[in-house]
Parts: C-alpha cells; sequence; structure tokens
C-alpha cells in the first residue's frame, strides 16, 4: 500500500506542476525587463506600462467585455427558457429536435459554427438588407447561440435534480404560473444561473474562431489582438495581459469559492 | 435573526404582480397555455434561425462556385428571360465535393485530425487519472483545494494558455536552458512547430475536461471491495485493473469524449504550436477561407466535416445519454 501510495502521490504532484509551470513562468516573464522575453534582464514593470498605454489592446479589450457582458445575458434568459422547456414542460411536439437543437453547438467544431453563421448573415443581408455589414452585433448573435447551449444544459441539470415537491406546494395553494416561476421556481436555480452566465462571459470572453469568422473591419476583440501579435511570436506586452487576466480570474474563482462554501454552510444548519 | 423569513417575499411579489397584471392586458399570457407555448417557442426560433437555418446555407454554398465577386460564390437560382418565356435555372456545382474526394490532401487531414485528436486524448487520460485518483481519496478540505486548483486554469484564456507553452518550447526558451544548462542536450531541441508541441498543447489545455469526470466516477468508488480484494492477496496492480478500472469506465468514456469532441476540430492549437505540416481539418478549413477566400470549397469542408466527424459524435453521445436514463 504504501509504494503505490508514493507512485500515487509523485504522479499527481507531476501532473499538478504540469498545469501549473506554464503559468507561473508566463508570469515570472512578464516582469522581465529584457526584450528578449526568454533572457532574463531583471525585474521591470515596463511590459505593464506599455500595455496601459497600448490604444489597441485597451479598445479591444474594453469591446470584449461588452460584448461578453451583452451575450452572457441574453444566452442566460434564452438558455434558462430552454432548459425549464426541456425539464419542466412535459412533453411537446418537436422535443426531440429542440433538445438536439439546443445540446449540438456544444459538440459543433467552432470553425462550422463561426463559418455557417457568417454565410447565414451574408445571405440574410443579401435578401433583407440586415445586417447590414458585420460587427460588434453579429459577434453578440454568434455567442448568444453557442452559450446558450451551456446555459440550458447547466439549468436542466439543476432543475432535474431538484425535487418539484416546492413547486407543486405553491401551485397547491393557489400561485399563478407566473408567481411560481419568479418566487419559487427563479431562486432555487439561481446558483445554477449565475455560473452559467459566469462560463457564459468566459467562454464569449475567450472566443477566437467564431469571432474570427462573424467581425467586421475595425472591430477586432482581444483574443484576435492577441492572436495577430503572438502568431509572430512571443510578445512581452501579451505576457503582462496574461498575467492581469490570471489575477482576476484567481481573485474571481477564489471568491466564487468562497461564496459557495458560505452558502454551503448556510443552507447545512438546521431550521429554527 | 430567527423571525426573518429567507426571502423578502413583500416587495418581490407586488414587483412580480404589477408585471403579471400588465401582461394580463394581452390576451396571450393570462392562459398557461400561451405562456408555456412562449417559452418553448422564443429558445426554439432562435436556434433555427442561428443554429439550424446556417447548415442550410453552408450547404447551398457548397455547391456554388467560386466568383469574383461580393460575396464571393455564384447563385444557384438564376432567372433568365423576358415577358414571353422565362425560365429559373438551377446550377450545382458537385465538383468541391468530388475535390475533396478525389485531392488525398484533405483525406489526409482528416485521418491526421483523428489520429492527433486520438492520441492526445489518450495521453490526457494518462496524465488525468493520478491527479483524479489523488482528489477522490483525499479528504474534506484538501480535495477542495485540489479541485480548485484544477478549475482554475479553466477559467483562463485557453488561447493564453496554448501561448504560453510557446515560451517555454522555443529554441531559447525554457525547457531547452534548463536541459542545455544540465548538460544533458548540446544543441537547443526542436520542440515548437512540430506534431510532439501540438500534443502537449491539447493535453494541457484539456486537462480539466478529463479531471472532473474521473473524479466524480472515482469518488463513488466503493474503497471496500479494494480493501476485500486485497484481504483475498489480490496485488494492487491487479486490482486496479480488475476493480478500479472498470468502475471508473463511464467517467473514462465522458472525459475522453469532452477531450475528443473540440480536440478534433482544434485550430488555435495547430496554428500556434505546431508546423505548417500539421495536418487538422479546422486549420484547413480556416486557411480555405482566410487564406485562399474560396468560400464554396470552405463550405465543402465544413459539410463534410459534419458527415465524417460529427454525425458520429452525436449519435455516439445519445446512445451513450440513452444507457444513463435507462
Amino acid at each position: 500500500m504504501k509504494r503505490r501510495s508514493l507512485f500515487l502521490n509523485s504522479s499527481a504532484t507531476l501532473g499538478f506542476i504540469f498545469l501549473y509551470a506554464p503559468i507561473i513562468a508566463l508570469i515570472i516573464y512578464s516582469f522581465n525587463a529584457s526584450k528578449l522575453v526568454t533572457v532574463w534582464g531583471g525585474w521591470s514593470l515596463k511590459w505593464y506600462v506599455s500595455l496601459f498605454n497600448n490604444d489597441q489592446i485597451i479598445d479591444a479589450a474594453l469591446l470584449s467585455v461588452k460584448i461578453a457582458f451583452i451575450s452572457a445575458t441574453a444566452a442566460v434568459v434564452l438558455g434558462t427558457m430552454a432548459g425549464f422547456a426541456l425539464s419542466r414542460l412535459g412533453p411537446f411536439r418537436g422535443k426531440m429536435i429542440f433538445s438536439g437543437w439546443v445540446t449540438a453547438p456544444l459538440v459543433m467544431p467552432e470553425v462550422i459554427t463561426g463559418l455557417s453563421l457568417l454565410l447565414l448573415f451574408v445571405a440574410m443581408e443579401g435578401m433583407f438588407g440586415w445586417p447590414s455589414g458585420r460587427g460588434a452585433s453579429t459577434i453578440i448573435i454568434a455567442h448568444v447561440t453557442f452559450c446558450m447551449a451551456y446555459v440550458a444544459v447547466i439549468v436542466q441539470a439543476r432543475l432535474s435534480s431538484m425535487d418539484e415537491s416546492l413547486e407543486e406546494a405553491a401551485m397547491d395553494l393557489g400561485a399563478k404560473p407566473l408567481h411560481l416561476f419568479f418566487l419559487v421556481t427563479l431562486p432555487l436555480i439561481s446558483p445554477a444561473i449565475i455560473s452559467g452566465w459566469l462560463l457564459a462571459f468566459t467562454l464569449s470572453l475567450d472566443d477566437l474562431v467564431i469571432a474570427s469568422f462573424v467581425s467586421g473591419p475595425g472591430n477586432s476583440t482581444l483574443p484576435m489582438v492577441i492572436f495577430s501579435k503572438v502568431r509572430l511570436g512571443v510578445s512581452p506586452e501579451v505576457n503582462a495581459l496574461a498575467t492581469l487576466m490570471i489575477l482576476i480570474v484567481a481573485i474571481g474563482v477564489g471568491l466564487g469559492m468562497w461564496q459557495l462554501r458560505r452558502q454551503e454552510k448556510l443552507l447545512a444548519q438546521p431550521e429554527n | 435573526m430567527s423571525g426573518k423569513p429567507p426571502v423578502q417575499a413583500g416587495p418581490t411579489v407586488a414587483a412580480v404582480d404589477a408585471i403579471t397584471q400588465g401582461l394580463a392586458k394581452y390576451n396571450f399570457f393570462r392562459r398557461v397555455s400561451w405562456g408555456r407555448l412562449a417559452v418553448i417557442a422564443v429558445p426554439m426560433l432562435w436556434l433555427a434561425v442561428f443554429f439550424f437555418v446556417p447548415f442550410l446555407v453552408v450547404f447551398k454554398i457548397s455547391l456554388a462556385e467560386t466568383a469574383i465577386a461580393i460575396p464571393p460564390y455564384t447563385a444557384l437560382l438564376e432567372w433568365v428571360g423576358d415577358m414571353e418565356e422565362a425560365y429559373v435555372t438551377l446550377k450545382l456545382n458537385l465538383g468541391n465535393y468530388l475535390y475533396l474526394l478525389d485531392d488525398v490532401f484533405y483525406l489526409d487531414a482528416y485521418l491526421s485530425s483523428i489520429k492527433i485528436a486520438g492520441i492526445s486524448t489518450f495521453c490526457t487520460l494518462l496524465v488525468a487519472f493520478p491527479i483524479a485518483y489523488l482528489m477522490a481519496r483525499s479528504n474534506g478540505s484538501t480535495r477542495a483545494l485540489l479541485l480548485a486548483l484544477v478549475i482554475l486554469p479553466f477559467w483562463t484564456s485557453f488561447l493564453l494558455r496554448v501561448y504560453a507553452w510557446m515560451g517555454i518550447l522555443k529554441k531559447n526558451g525554457l525547457v531547452n536552458d534548463i536541459l542545455m544548462g544540465l548538460g544533458i542536450v548540446d544543441e537547443p531541441l526542436t520542440m515548437l512547430q512540430t506534431d510532439f508541441a501540438v500534443y502537449l498543447g491539447i493535453v494541457y489545455t484539456y486537462l480539466p475536461f478529463m479531471v472532473l469526470p474521473l473524479y466524480s466516477a472515482l469518488e463513488k468508488l466503493d474503497m471496500t471491495l479494494l480493501e476485500a480484494a486485497e484481504d483475498l492477496g489480490s496485488r494492487p496492480v491487479t486490482s486496479f485493473f480488475l476493480i478500479t478500472l472498470p468502475l471508473s469506465l463511464p467517467g473514462i468514456v465522458a472525459g475522453c469524449l469532452l477531450v475528443f469532441i473540440p480536440a478534433v476540430g482544434e485550430f488555435v492549437i495547430p496554428a500556434l504550436l505546431g508546423s505548417p505540416d500539421t495536418l487538422m481539418i479546422g486549420r484547413v478549413l480556416w486557411d480555405e477561407f482566410f487564406l485562399n477566400r474560396d468560400w464554396p470549397m470552405a463550405s465543402a469542408v465544413a459539410i463534410m466535416m459534419l458527415i465524417i466527424l460529427v454525425l458520429p459524435i452525436m449519435l455516439i453521445r445519445n446512445s451513450q445519454g440513452k444507457e444513463e436514463s435507462a
């Protein structure tokens, strides 16, 4: 037993080193004064300064956050409706097709989703004159479409693992459907909705392939700018940007975990 | 504190009442069936327009010819005629598909995508298993910490995680510096822009997708089975292959699908870490579209990809879902 757990511990430790070494290397190199990224030239913050003076990156970051915010919010509304329809509304005509369409974007390669939406937008522009040109609005439509699938799956999982007795009790006491949804169901599935929103936000913020297809000239999102910079090689500014993004995510995940544990503790307390 | 209800019912009820009364003016929300219809119809309509119809458009354009125009393809239906005689001509160009079948390049790209995704998925499984096993065997707080450590990279940018390897693998990068410093190699190794870098990139970026389903399968594993096996004289290796592995199979299958599916259509990893010769179908489609500006050919590649790669995956997933619910 002893020998096996030594093997287990060391291989798992190697796994965690593998997971974190590149991230740590990236963070250390972001403070490197040398322009030759991997040749150490002493500690420096100059890449952070040049990052904040880079209008192209700042503009792209603002555009990406705006798109991610709108897409995540719309995806949560549509995804919650879809998840609710799949788990609470019983059988209806076309349910098979509906559930197929809801989950298919999860297995669709990004290049196909991107290409197909671009060709749709071009065809629609030819036929109806809308959308005229491509930009933030077409990226948002594309992101809502693939993000709502993730939200729907999360909400559906939460709803089907949830006891229906609370909703039934409310109905027995005469709650109207809208009351029932907003006062009973929605508070109960709010953790799923929050994690769905966060996931949609991150997915949208991180998407390179789909946005590259459906965006127009002058509407580069942050991943598109990063990609065009790093395609040519390692860039110290991108290291600084990556460090900042990792920091934000680490704080966010930390706060989320803390909040989750606090809630669990509250729920674990006996009702008085 | 104890008298306070968990949900502040008062103002919320009032707000919902106001909304309901406002909506009640319109006949369609007064009846449940209309509300029900709306909840189904709105997302369904969205998916029909922005998910289903696009594939019909892709299929249509895959049958067109390239043209120097905006948009750069020919129309299938053409209206020919005057006041006396009028025709609608339909011209379908199967040339793109014939070319796909004829040129070995595309077949190679499909096969090579499957090969690269398959090998990387297996390597991911090898790296992920000890991590998931350790997590499942740890106690409460260690487990939560390890779980957070696995999930954290998943929330950071995918693009930046791939990029991080560029600085490590390049000629004067971290790995070569360490290897040369230790005197293990005399000349820097070429690691960036190789298939090896692509495998590494896939294993690295998709590791959390494999660890999480493995962990949830291993967590349910009944330890008394392993103890019983040990008592009966089974060696640890034997117990692993006869008990642990078969019982964690659902997690293995789920994790492998979660890694294989996105890996097979991957574009970013071969574009940043691979060599120009690293053939992956996602990259072929991208180049066909962005470099050659051949929209009909890109569409044909996409349709073939749907038939060869995506449809089988969806069928496997469906049969899996049925097995689980059965």
